[in-house]
């Protein structure tokens, strides 16, 4: 093959055999694998022994930097920068900041949230070698995909083939890097 | 697994008792597969535009372009051309301001606050109501823009550094206003997008598929090269549970936020502390109106019967009767604390509002937001979709009336008897208000005619095939 080979794909039909096949992949050890599935199949997350998305400390941080910036920003501008009385009222309290730095802690935190699952994803990338499999349309529309990189320190061609299959895994085939 | 554990031994007691099995309620009717759900929505996309659609796009053009020449005509000559004059400064502006956000809300609702309460029958209808939201705070924000009179200057709103050197008073709740608002339009925004990122990949894999390489490059761009995988949704999964987490408090806040304008000032009819949950749930109420407006239409023409079934048109019917139920006894209790506060102001605020010189549109109000959903009640009514279309316009019209009974009978009638006066709409106002609709139809019909009104992989992931141990019927 001239292309260096990326890894190993399986096709599965249904969502129990994928799930299946999963938790054999994980219990033999693979550490660098992933599935294909075109919705988020709910307890595939434990089939691959995936721990749990540190998004949410991500999106904390957003939201913390999100209220400070609201109440300094309405302090630095109203207190410091140019202190002006409207309507007897203080030129600072948390009172009437709240409500903007309210509203800032959450756009914050969708962005933090958002670029955050961009980043652990590595996305956007528009090239990746699962995209170049053929049939990864069924990917999206209604097949699931098992793949097993090259560069796992498990990866033996013959062994992880036999694995595949073993795991009920179809047209098992190499997919160029 | 401790759940097959528990379904090998059920404990002895269920034997003796024998429980009634209570049927789970089907998401997507006549057990569809996979490729089904994904051929019949890619496929109002890939499919030859059809006729209606062409008609109805360039009629709500030509409807759009009365907003257009309105605001044009308003820029050229100043904001005079509407009917505001002392006492009467804020009306047909911000009661359309208000209208349109309101209608947003119920978006926010089904995607957020339905999707914490696993609501799973939110799944089809999501989509478009997060695409009602996006296009109706558009809509929205075009009115208060303006009525700032030099639209060139808006940007003065935002804390940005000017030449005055000053900043914005952040002590006015009407700058709360454009924070919250700006916000919810940018989050609305985000959430529509995340959601549409694996069916945008689907698109493009199609599109490649069929040989359209222009159409799979856009898809694709706008896809970030999602490729499905399970690493990936782990993440994405979480961040849609916290983006939902974040818009349930969002869309609560903007509509008492919202409501602030009025409350926190000092005119009687405006001064109540009942304002934000009331605001609420009339956007709320609002909102599903519309949602019903719309979907109802779609799903005949589409013939998406499996998608939206009865049940999910009973659940929003419900929604709409308990929300307006809310809205009548917010109703109620405005004239009860009026009387009972005893202020001789706030009394004659809401005396005048019922039989004074607004008592048309007060009656409209009623009729339409409390008497309306009443219908709702029933089973046989729910069933009738024709019967439900035509009760969502009058919840429409009526919540459009609440708030110009709120608006404009308060400051038509103030403290000083000297400077009463009597509204009534320019046909520059009137035209402006008219083309927004046509706004709101044009950037609809673009919706659904090159994105996924629905979002598949959420569709597939409520059928029984999407569980992992066969059948979930029994979950």
């Amino acid at each position: 093959m001239a292309a260096p080979s990326y890894g190993l794909i399986a096709t599965f039909d249904t969502t129990p055999d994928l799930y299946h096949a999963a938790e054999k992949v994980r219990d033999a050890g693979y550490r660098h694998w992933d599935c294909i599935t075109p919705f988020p199949v709910h307890g595939l997350d434990k089939a691959m022994g995936l721990k749990r998305s540190i998004v949410p400390r991500i999106s904390l941080c957003g939201g913390i930097a999100g209220f400070c910036t609201g109440m300094s920003m309405i302090w630095w501008t109203g207190a410091v920068d140019y202190p002006l009385i409207v309507g007897g009222k203080p030129l600072f309290s948390p009172m009437f900041a709240f409500p903007v730095s309210y509203e800032l802690t959450i756009l914050f935190t969708a962005f933090a949230t958002i670029g955050g699952m961009l980043f652990l994803n590595g996305l956007p990338m528009h090239y990746h070698p699962v995209l170049k499999y053929e049939h990864i349309r069924r990917g999206m529309d209604d097949q699931f995909f098992l793949v097993i990189e090259t560069r796992d320190p498990r990866f033996n061609l013959a062994n992880t083939k036999a694995l595949l299959e073993k795991a009920g895994g179809k047209n098992i085939s190499e997919l160029e890097a | 697994m401790a759940h097959a554990e528990h379904a090998a031994t059920p404990p002895a007691i269920l034997q003796e008792v024998k429980p009634a099995v209570l049927p789970r309620a089907v998401m997507v009717a006549n057990n569809r597969s996979f490729s089904w759900i994904t051929e019949k929505i890619c496929g109002i996309i890939e499919g030859k535009t059809p006729t209606w659609w062409w008609v109805c796009f360039i009629l709500a053009c030509l409807v759009a372009s009365f907003t257009v020449a309105g605001i044009a005509y308003l820029i050229a000559t100043g904001v005079g051309v509407w009917g505001h004059a002392n006492p009467v400064n804020w009306a047909w502006d911000i009661v359309n301001f208000v209208f349109w956000i309101g209608i947003g809300h119920a978006g926010t609702l089904i995607s957020a606050i339905l999707c914490l309460l696993r609501q799973k029958w939110r799944t089809s209808i999501n989509r478009a109501a997060e695409a009602m939201t996006i296009f109706a705070v558009v809509c929205a924000g075009i009115f208060p823009v303006f009525h700032v009179g030099r639209v060139w200057y808006a940007w003065y709103l935002f804390p940005i550094p000017n030449s005055n050197a000053i900043w914005q008073n952040f002590r006015s709740p009407l700058e709360w206003d454009v924070f919250a608002v700006s916000t919810y339009g940018t989050v609305s925004v985000l959430f529509w997008y995340v959601g549409l990122l694996p069916d945008l990949a689907v698109l493009r894999d199609r599109f490649y598929a069929s040989g359209n390489k222009l159409r799979s490059a856009l898809y694709g761009f706008f896809a970030l090269g999602w490729r499905g995988s399970n690493r990936h949704w782990s993440n994405y999964e979480m961040a849609y549970l916290i983006l939902a987490g974040i818009s349930t408090p969002l869309v609560l806040s903007v509509h008492t936020i919202v409501s602030f304008d009025f409350a926190v000032s000092l005119l009687p009819g405006w001064h109540t502390t009942i304002f934000p949950p009331y605001f609420v749930a009339g956007a709320i109420f609002s909102g599903f109106g519309m949602v019903l407006t719309l979907m109802l239409p779609l799903r005949a023409i589409y013939r998406m019967e499996d998608l939206i079934t009865q049940y999910h048109i009973d659940c929003m019917c419900k929604i709409t009767l308990a929300t307006g139920t809310i809205v009548g006894y917010a109703y109620a209790m405005e004239f009860f604390i009026a009387w009972y506060g005893a202020n001789p102001y706030e009394g004659f605020a809401f005396i005048n509002r019922a039989f004074g010189h607004y008592a048309w549109a007060y009656w409209i109000m009623i009729s339409c937001n409390v008497i309306t959903p009443q219908f709702f009640w029933f089973k046989a009514v729910r069933e009738n979709t024709s019967f439900v279309w035509i009760l969502s316009i009058f919840v429409n019209v009526g919540m459009w009336f609440e708030r110009f009974v709120i608006i404009v009978t308060s400051l038509a009638r103030d403290f000083l008897p000297s400077s009463w006066g009597y509204y009534s709409p320019s046909i520059v106002e009137i035209f402006t208000f008219f083309g927004t609709f046509g706004v709101f139809s044009v950037l609809f019909l673009l919706f659904i005619r090159f994105l996924p009104i629905m979002p598949m992989a959420e569709l597939k992931a409520v059928t029984p095939q999407a569980d992992v141990h066969g059948g979930g019927d029994h979950h």
